[in-house]
């Protein structure tokens, strides 16, 4: 007899309509037929994010995560952190996605050999082995066009031929002996901004969220330190494993030798006591009339506060009543699309002019004989503002030790929306 | 474009092999596996691969596969690798046949094959190995590569899944493994201990303070396994501290109307609770972690402070559960859950970040759901209006489903908080004309609910309600609305019966559960107004005495007997108006997470409300706690003979990956070559310690973190190091304050041989840094006097702590100070003083800084200003104080915000010379130099059995921080030291005469510094 193991037994990924079409056992294999009750659970929910994460089945329990539509559905025999699990699906998708760009199902079943190959040693037994980026590409080269052909003609493999070191050293998320020609380093700094403005304009919630992001490519064991002209200003972090911990507690100081490559560095909080400043504003006029089959819409976009810097890449989305059937509106500019099915109305803004302030206005049409709908639409804004952090937070100076040369090094700094609502 | 058409090719192979899944086919993929030309196996296993993720049967090429185990092809072999562990079960037989390829790998010098082979080993689930596998895993668990001995503890797993009858064994690899200090080995352990012996807690005691240490610089998946077993753990070693919590808050609420004696009177006859320094030690390290990017290990932090935290120190948690919000979708699901059981429990903690769980129209449904109830836990008095605004947008939400949960939360609310019962009434009876049937239904549900916890002043709401009553149609609400008038029908006389009359009309065409209402409406009424009812409630006894549903039918005969009078019915019917119109209980709205609280928190249980398959119980705190000792660790004998041998077999292996173990291989043959003498040996533990720091940290230039004295570098180091300017120093120095502190483990062990070599045998409380604080010292300030003074660390540090400020003379803020005997920092002059400040009163103190100082010249480092105290909270600080080599107090102010406090600080002689090693030549060398003036001696009488070198060297190392010197003599003991200011040695010699005498010398040139240690030395030998 087998004990229920813990851990993660097996994954099965199933695609939007419902079919399996990978599977993969770490331990005795189990049945796909234990995916019907995940399917139960997909015909429940009205939309795929309603699926329950955790579903439990009489003999098995299973969790899943969805990503770029695809369901990642682990099976599970018994008692473990559910995060744990979701975590380490979380890691899996941005694994593939790291290694063919995409994580869709035709470069899933391209590269079926590679994610095997992959999820084999990402998982020994069900317990997570190697989950580091730059461990995993040593052992499993990423496939690139070229590399395929030369595969092709010569049948060499994607598989690394030297065996990783990096996993038995005390810097497991660095491999060794990086080399490059040009040695530079950069740093992104990227805020969103998450919040919710109520029908008079008036800031209900608003908080800040950032990350860093990095691109490292520097050769040898570099060890780095960046610093913060404001670093009180970070009200909570999260740190990649590489970061110093102590250090920062100290000094606010970021040392840290860097992974190889793309990695974030840190993620953080700017807290809501501090006041937001929300960069744009939304006039906005949605009437519906009892006993009348026309509705008013007039929206329109300004920039506020953005210290100089242009609102772009605007995008107005809004999920109007279910009573709409049709809108008849002109935009001052861009491009706007309604779709009668889904009731989505989704309006390409593009840059703001503050000279010139996007509106959209016109009429919706109602369904003849029906009630006034109670509620307005709720109105999802999304933009970006290039070289500006709303927080205010600036990077000091980035000093490297331990190597000779001098690197390039380069920070950026950009603003995004969130989740970010306006109430009508 | 060739990628695209080879994969297509490839596709289109797959596709045509899977739709003919014919023989010929099979053929065919067997050909190319049994061909000789490498690329043709490899694009064979590849499609088999492929056929293995689709989940189709491959299993009949198994023994052309296997064929392939031993190929030099590395992803050809690992596909085999795959096939292997996949169909293994299915062909026990077939599979045998690879074993001995294993065998042979398990013994490749390269560990990284040995640990593959043993992986796979392992995976092939085939009994007949069982044996096999127990001597693989045996032997791997006491290989010298860590990555090794970490897949040895996976395979013990899949061993013990696959055959119970070796869980003896396996236990013992077990404890072996536990022992094991690589950072690498601990994760994996761990989840082997939890799935095998769980309750063998015992196996833990000698580990527990090791796995603490380690916990940091584990990868982040042994940290959740780790972290759930030290909770589980320590909730059977420690007494709960919540208890003192309690007791706390009692006399916090005694003091408004007791008098202040009275409450002093009560504390002192509390039994003070004490934390087990283990239980603290768990909480101090694991802290750090929760502000790890995986949110696996924040909760599994999150969860530790829960069930294991001091009430009042849970809620550091709370920023980084929020912070977890902002992750996926399954995230913001579990953590969601998770804060919904501990909101119930303790509003507080997440009540200032209630706007982070505010909706969103893009939230998923039960996200939505699960926000709601969040909110509906955390509403309070002073914030409910803001709450009830917010509902107010959800039940205009054009999701329904969530619009009439957000209505059941509004109920939970009024019940819960009295003051706004009224106007949530209010609200939801104007939701009553709402066109949504599923918002009108809900609402009536709950004012049903709520009218009948304090039904008195509400009958024109019930007014209202008989009003819609025609309006609406869901049966639910009908239903509801039909129990509210027969159960408060003497308040409505007049409507209830106008009801009744409709009912009767349309009774026929109802739902069941509102026939059945109707029914009891009939029976209420006709009770209480027989005169206006009797003929409607015999009609509507009538309809239900023939109606389809055996229910009503049965309801019917029921209520029949029970209130219309005939001569057969008896007893009953005399308390029919008793039975039907008992006064109610009213509902309790509850929360859905009320109970949760029985699974421990983060588990899969938590999560699905019922107890999963081997979910371990989290125990009770014990009532007393078992015995602490178990936890101590003898001290580690170093064993130089064994370590050279390993290091010549680590030469054996081409890839150096085993750093650790060459870091120590060497630096302790440097220990054999000089062990003779124990000042070299003293400054090579050191540079041992900067180097497993350096290591830890990866630092490549290890040149700069050895000791300035290390003979054994080469010429370009050497370079290297002159290049250095004075600012990479400093970054050094912080570079390793921050691997020190995650790195304990190593330096605490390097620390303990040390000590050894000073043979003071004790168990060590040392506060850590104080070994890097001597080798930085001894690195930074670069020794402007002669050879031997070579700092070491203290023998020993004296625990007592000495009063500078009472609570009652400082106005409630106490503060203690001890000499934690490591050198200033700040300055080298100094003597470094740590002071323990604790505010006990109940307003938070703020600005505590250091004010004018006596004598004014006097050279003080301060501590930075402490901005705020909160109520019994407590801060350590340190501060350094140059005496100037005299014992005369360094008075000084010790100011808060509003008040000053006179205090002062009187260090006893011992407490101002820092310990030097040297050899005894150095020593003999040295005391000739100080004859005469400089030598102060005394004879005294001790007890024979003290006269060991231990009873010696500890009262001396109380009395005073010097160094021990190695002595050929057994009776003659050496201790040498330097004054913190001057400099001046200061050599202190024991000479044991026999007959319980002791010959005491010291010999220094500040010979008022000597008399006075002299005398200090005397008095505390004697006693000994």
């Amino acid at each position: 007899m087998q004990l229920p193991a813990k851990m993660i037994h097996s994954l099965f990924l199933v695609n939007s309509s419902g079919d399996i079409f990978l599977e993969k056992h770490w331990k005795s294999v189990v049945s796909r037929s234990v995916c019907d009750y995940f399917f139960e659970a997909q015909e429940r929910a009205s939309e795929p994010e309603n699926v329950p994460p955790v579903i439990p089945t009489p003999h098995h329990y299973l969790i899943s995560v969805l990503r770029h539509r695809i369901y990642f559905v682990a099976v599970i025999q018994s008692e473990v952190p559910p995060l744990f699990v979701i975590e380490f699906l979380h890691r899996v998708v941005d694994t593939f996605q790291d290694y063919f760009g995409v994580c869709t199902e035709a470069a899933i079943k391209d590269n079926v050999v590679v994610v095997y190959e992959l999820l084999e040693e990402m998982l020994d037994n069900g317990f997570p082995l190697a989950t580091e980026s730059n461990i995993l590409k040593e052992l499993i080269k990423p496939p690139t066009i070229l590399r395929t052909v030369v595969n092709t003609i010569t049948g060499s493999t994607n598989v690394g031929e030297q065996l990783p070191t990096g996993q038995l050293s005390v810097v497991p998320w660095r491999r060794t002996g990086v080399k490059y020609t040009n040695n530079e380093a950069y740093f992104d700094v990227v805020e969103e901004i998450d919040a919710i403005i109520d029908k008079s304009g008036s800031t209900i919630t608003a908080e800040i969220q950032g990350v860093i992001d990095a691109c490292v490519k520097l050769t040898g064991m570099p060890d780095l330190t960046l610093s913060f002209m404001n670093p009180r200003l970070l009200d909570d972090v999260s740190f990649h494993p590489c970061v110093r911990f102590k250090r920062w507690e100290a000094e606010r100081i970021l040392s840290f030798i860097p992974p190889d490559g793309n990695f974030r560095l840190l993620s953080y909080h700017v807290s809501c006591q501090n006041l937001v400043a929300i960069p744009v504003y939304v006039k906005h006029n949605i009437t519906f009339r009892e006993g009348s089959s026309q509705g008013r819409f007039e929206l329109t976009l300004g920039p506020k506060q953005t210290m100089g810097k242009g609102l772009e890449a605007v995008l107005i989305s809004s999920q109007l009543p279910r009573g709409v059937l049709n809108t008849n509106l002109n935009p001052s500019q861009g491009t706007y699309n309604f779709d009668p099915v889904t009731k989505l109305l989704s309006w390409d803004v593009g840059k703001i002019n503050p000279q010139k302030l996007p509106s959209l206005k016109g009429s919706m049409s109602l369904q003849a004989g029906a009630s006034k709908p109670d509620e307005n639409p709720t109105i999802n804004i999304q933009f970006k503002i290039q070289q500006s952090a709303l927080s205010g937070l600036k990077v000091n100076r980035l000093d490297m030790y331990g190597e000779k040369y001098k690197p390039f090094k380069g920070i950026k700094y950009m603003t995004k929306a969130g989740k970010f609502q306006v109430r009508t | 474009e060739l990628t695209s058409y080879k994969s297509f090719v490839e596709q289109a192979c797959i596709v045509h092999f899977l739709i003919s899944f014919s023989p010929s086919r099979n053929e065919d993929l067997k050909e190319m596996l049994e061909s000789n030309k490498e690329s043709l196996k490899l694009e064979a296993m590849k499609r088999v691969v492929g056929l293995i993720a689709k989940g189709k049967n491959a299993s009949e090429l198994f023994p052309a596969v296997v064929k392939n185990v031993a190929s030099k092809n590395i992803e050809l072999k690992k596909l085999v690798y795959v096939y292997l562990v996949r169909y293994a079960e299915e062909q026990q037989d077939l599979a045998l046949l690879s074993i001995s390829t294993f065998q042979r790998a398990l013994k490749d010098p390269n560990q990284l094959i040995r640990a593959s082979a043993l992986r796979v080993l392992s995976s092939i689930r085939v009994p007949i190995i069982v044996p096999i596998m127990m001597l693989a895993i045996k032997e791997a668990a006491s290989d010298m590569s860590p990555y090794v001995r970490k897949t040895s503890a996976h395979a013990i797993q899949k061993l013990y899944s696959l055959d119970q009858d070796q869980k003896e064994l396996l236990i013992e690899v077990i404890e072996k493994l536990l022992k094991d200090k690589s950072t690498l080995v601990a994760g994996s352990v761990v989840m082997a201990f939890e799935e095998v012996c769980p309750d063998r807690i015992d196996l833990i005691h000698k580990n527990y303070r090791k796995l603490c240490n380690l916990l940091v610089d584990v990868e982040e998946w042994g940290q959740v396994v780790i972290i759930s077993m030290l909770t589980r753990y320590a909730r059977t070693q420690f007494t709960s501290p919540w208890k003192e919590d309690g007791v706390f808050d009692e006399h916090n609420e005694r003091a408004f109307y007791e008098s202040d004696e009275e409450k002093t009177r009560d504390e002192t006859e509390a039994k003070p609770y004490m934390m087990d320094p283990d239980h603290r030690l768990l909480l101090r390290n694991t802290k750090p972690l929760l502000q790890s990017r995986n949110t696996a290990v924040v909760m599994s932090v999150a969860q530790l402070y829960w069930h294991l935290a001091p009430k009042n120190e849970v809620s550091i948690v709370t920023k980084s559960l929020v912070r977890l919000l902002r992750s996926h979708r399954e995230v913001q699901y579990i953590v969601l859950q998770n804060i919904a059981t501990m909101s119930i429990q303790r509003k507080g903690m997440f009540e200032p970040y209630m706007k982070s769980f505010y909706v969103r129209s893009t939230d998923a449904t039960h996200i939505k759901s699960l926000k709601l109830e969040i909110l509906t836990s955390l509403a309070n008095e002073a914030n409910i209006s803001t709450i009830l605004r917010e509902f107010q947008t959800y039940v205009k939400s054009q999701d329904k489903q969530f619009a009439a949960g957000t209505i059941q939360a509004i109920g939970r609310c009024a019940t819960n908080i009295s003051e706004v019962t009224d106007t949530c009434l209010n609200g939801l009876v104007l939701l009553l004309s709402n066109r949504d049937e599923t918002v009108v239904a809900e609402s009536v549900v709950v004012i049903r609910k709520l009218l009948q916890i304090q039904p008195t002043q509400h009958s024109d709401i019930i007014k209202h309600m008989a009003k819609l009553f025609d309006n609406i149609t869901v049966p639910m609400a009908r239903a509801s609305i039909l129990w509210l008038m027969g159960e408060y029908c003497e308040r409505v006389p007049k409507i209830a019966p106008d009801v009744l009359r409709k009912m009767a009309k349309s009774f026929t065409s109802e739902e069941d559960i509102v026939k059945l209402q109707t029914v009891n409406l009939a029976a209420k009424l006709y009770l209480t107004n027989s005169k206006q009812t009797k003929l409607l409630t015999q009609y509507i006894l009538n309809l239900g005495k023939y109606d389809q549903n055996y229910d009503i039918r049965d309801r019917t005969r029921f209520i029949r007997q029970l209130i219309v009078p005939n001569d057969k019915n008896g007893a009953l019917s005399k308390y029919a108006h008793r039975i039907l119109l008992a006064p109610k209980p009213a509902p309790v709205l509850e929360s859905a997470y009320k109970d949760r609280d029985r699974y421990q928190l983060g588990t899969l249980s938590h999560t699905i409300n019922t107890k999963a398959s081997g979910y371990l119980e989290l125990s009770d705190w014990p009532a007393v706690a078992p015995d602490q000792s178990v936890r101590n660790v003898e001290v580690i004998e170093p064993t130089v003979k064994s370590k050279p041998a390993k290091s010549s077999d680590d030469k054996f292996y081409s890839d150096s990956g085993e750093e650790e173990e060459k870091g120590s291989g060497s630096s302790s043959s440097e220990d054999g070559s000089s062990s003779s003498s124990s000042e070299e040996s003293g400054s090579d533990a050191e540079s041992h310690v900067q180097k497993n720091s350096s290591q830890t940290s990866e630092e490549s230039d290890k040149s700069s973190s050895q000791s300035e004295k290390s003979s054994s570098e080469s010429d370009s180091e050497k370079k290297e190091r002159k290049t250095k300017t004075p600012l990479q120093k400093k970054t050094i120095f912080n570079e390793e304050s921050w691997t020190y502190v995650t790195k304990q483990q190593h330096t605490k062990t390097i620390f303990v041989n040390v000590i050894n070599q000073h043979s003071v045998l004790q168990t060590f409380s040392y506060s850590h840094w104080s070994t890097l604080c001597v080798s930085l010292f001894t690195q930074l300030c670069p020794l402007s006097l002669a050879f031997p003074l070579q700092l070491s660390g203290p023998a020993f540090v004296p625990e007592k702590s000495h009063d500078l400020l009472h609570r009652m003379t400082g106005k409630g803020l106490s503060a203690q100070y001890q000499f934690p005997r490591q050198p200033c920092l700040y300055q080298p002059t100094m003597v470094s003083v740590q002071i323990s400040l604790t505010n006990t009163t109940d307003h938070p103190l703020e600005q505590i800084h250091i004010g004018d100082r006596s004598p004014t010249g006097l050279n003080i480092h301060c501590f930075n200003t402490i901005e705020c105290l909160e109520p019994e909270a407590s801060v350590t600080v340190f501060m350094g104080i140059d005496f100037n080599d005299s014992t005369q107090a360094a008075n000084f102010q010790l100011c808060t915000k509003e008040d000053h406090f006179s205090v002062s600080i009187q260090p006893a002689i011992g407490e101002l010379l820092l310990p030097i090693t040297m050899t005894e030549l150095d020593f003999r060398k040295e005391q000739g130099k100080l004859l005469g003036m400089n030598e102060s001696s005394a004879t005294i009488t001790m007890a024979a059995e003290n006269m060991t070198s231990q009873p010696i060297s500890r009262p001396v190392a109380t009395v005073a921080n010097l160094g021990m010197v190695p002595s050929s003599q057994d009776n003659v003991h050496r201790f040498a030291g330097k004054t913190a200011n001057s400099g001046a040695v200061v050599l202190v010699t024991v000479e044991l005469r026999g007959e319980s005498t002791a010959l005491i010398t010291i010999n220094t040139e500040k010979s008022v510094m000597g008399s006075m240690l002299l005398r200090d030395l005397k008095l505390a030998l004697a006693q000994a």
